[in-house]
């Protein structure tokens, strides 16, 4: 399959990217990872008049824990934040996420960035963001300004992102001490989408309960979920096996799973209830430690 | 039809240059343009892997990827693994010994995954193996003798290894 024809552009500052934004409007896309924009391309699902080929614009790709947030650059790959040490010691709950998002090659190519850019709610960064109340800084012609995530994922592939943006960094408050988080996924076979997945994030107090809590469901519905009916319920309370119930039926409750060739709906309720209470429990073990 | 544009590229350590149109995609410029037909095509879909190769030093997918990305870029393909003599890659000859093929469609991409796999980790487990060839399929061996393959080849590397420090050292 090849894709339609389009012109190719590759713009070498952000300024430069965002005036082609301006230039070609609505018919243009940026081009980063291009693991979702070319297969859809060659579906012609996309058919966009120009590519904007971020790839050759230098600074963006970096993970940092600098003035309060974690920063993770617009063109950092998915690789590169499994590879990082920094994440793997102190932000576990997105080195869950980005194992099982697709598979090695792609990871090689795919941004975190264009995972959530995208909007669609059967990527695996938008619930685990959701957990973590990140931020996203989106640059355009009128500079910059920050979206938190929940005000981000508008509707099916829709972002809250201007036509003249670019998702240049996203902002994770720091890993505070007795924090833990946890991505369960299940996926029919390597480079599937969710079938469900639950991403949580806690933070408990000195007594040990919980003081902070996220909790985000991927491709359970037109756009990914925050349950904040479950959160705060959980707010205050201990983590025990009772609670975790309680959370993971509210988790469930929430979802809006439509039957497909992934299973029937009430399944993937079902599945979003277990795997909730599994996220749950490890975000608690990790917490603790 | 977009313009083409001149675009250049290290291939097996050869320069080459074309002009291309912006929606070729990698795996096509190889096989057609550069008419190294080894890279195969399989699924088309982003999903099976037969069209991995190597560019700077990573693995990609060359049927989601367009040519014109890879400008100035460096792309090992299976055509670059045997050494110029014609001497067979320790991978080569594991997947050869190990019967690590059957019908051999997927075994161009399998070996550009673990080229790289081998590269990063030249002692991987089992599960690492399993893991660094989770973005190929492959629909006849039931990977068994993949993985089989890629042990043999991770050995006889690091044997080759150790015989040329001591080489080195008694050289010394």
């Amino acid at each position: 399959m090849i894709p339609p024809a389009f012109e190719y552009l590759r713009p070498k500052t952000i300024p430069e990217a965002i005036t082609l934004l301006q230039q070609h409007g609505d018919d243009a896309k940026i081009l980063s990872g291009g693991q979702s924009l070319i297969p859809m391309m060659k579906l012609r699902i996309a058919r966009p008049g120009y590519l904007i080929d971020i790839n050759r614009i230098s600074g963006l790709s970096y993970i940092k824990e600098e003035a309060g947030f974690l920063r993770i650059g617009g063109l950092t790959r998915e690789a590169e934040l499994e590879a990082s040490p920094l994440i793997r010691s102190k932000y576990p709950i997105l080195i869950d996420t980005a194992h099982v998002i697709a598979d090695p090659q792609v990871r090689n190519l795919a941004t975190v960035a264009g995972n959530l850019a995208h909007g669609d709610p059967a990527n695996d960064h938008p619930a685990t963001m959701l957990a973590l109340d990140a931020q996203v800084v989106a640059t355009g012609s009128r500079g910059e300004r920050v979206i938190p995530i929940e005000e981000f994922f508008l509707s099916l592939f829709s972002t809250a992102l201007e036509p003249d943006e670019i998702l240049t960094e996203i902002r994770i408050p720091l890993a505070l001490p007795h924090s833990g988080g946890a991505y369960f996924k299940l996926e029919r076979k390597v480079g599937d989408f969710a079938t469900a997945a639950v991403a949580a994030q806690v933070t408990l107090d000195s007594s040990g309960s919980v003081q902070k809590v996220g909790i985000g469901l991927t491709n359970v519905g037109p756009t990914p979920i925050k349950v904040q009916k479950a959160e705060n319920f959980l707010r205050g309370k201990k983590l025990d096996e009772a609670n975790i119930r309680q959370v993971a039926q509210l988790a469930a409750d929430d979802a809006q799973p439509s039957s497909d060739l992934r299973g029937p709906a009430e399944y993937k309720k079902g599945l979003i209830k277990e795997l909730a209470k599994r996220a749950l429990a490890r975000a608690a073990e990790r917490a603790g430690k | 039809m977009a313009k083409k544009q001149l675009i250049t590229v290290k291939v097996n350590g050869r320069e080459r240059e074309a002009a291309v149109e912006p929606r070729v995609l990698l795996v096509h410029f190889i096989r057609e343009s550069l008419q190294l037909t080894g890279t195969h095509i399989g699924c088309d879909t982003s999903h099976c892997g037969a069209c991995t190769v190597v560019l700077n030093g990573k693995t990609v997918k060359s049927c989601t990827m367009f040519a014109v990305q890879a400008d100035g870029a460096e792309i090992l393909t299976v055509e670059g693994l045997a050494s110029s003599a014609g001497e067979l890659h320790a991978l080569q000859d594991g997947f050869k010994q190990e019967h690590g093929l059957q019908c051999g469609f997927c075994t161009p991409g399998m070996l550009m995954s673990s080229y790289a796999l081998l590269h990063n980790n030249p002692h991987p487990s089992e599960e690492e193996i399993r893991r660094g060839i989770s973005g190929n399929l492959c629909r006849c061996t039931g990977y068994q003798n993949i993985v089989g393959a890629v042990q043999y080849a991770a050995a006889k590397m690091a044997k080759a290894a150790s015989e040329a420090s001591v080489a080195e050292g008694v050289a010394k």
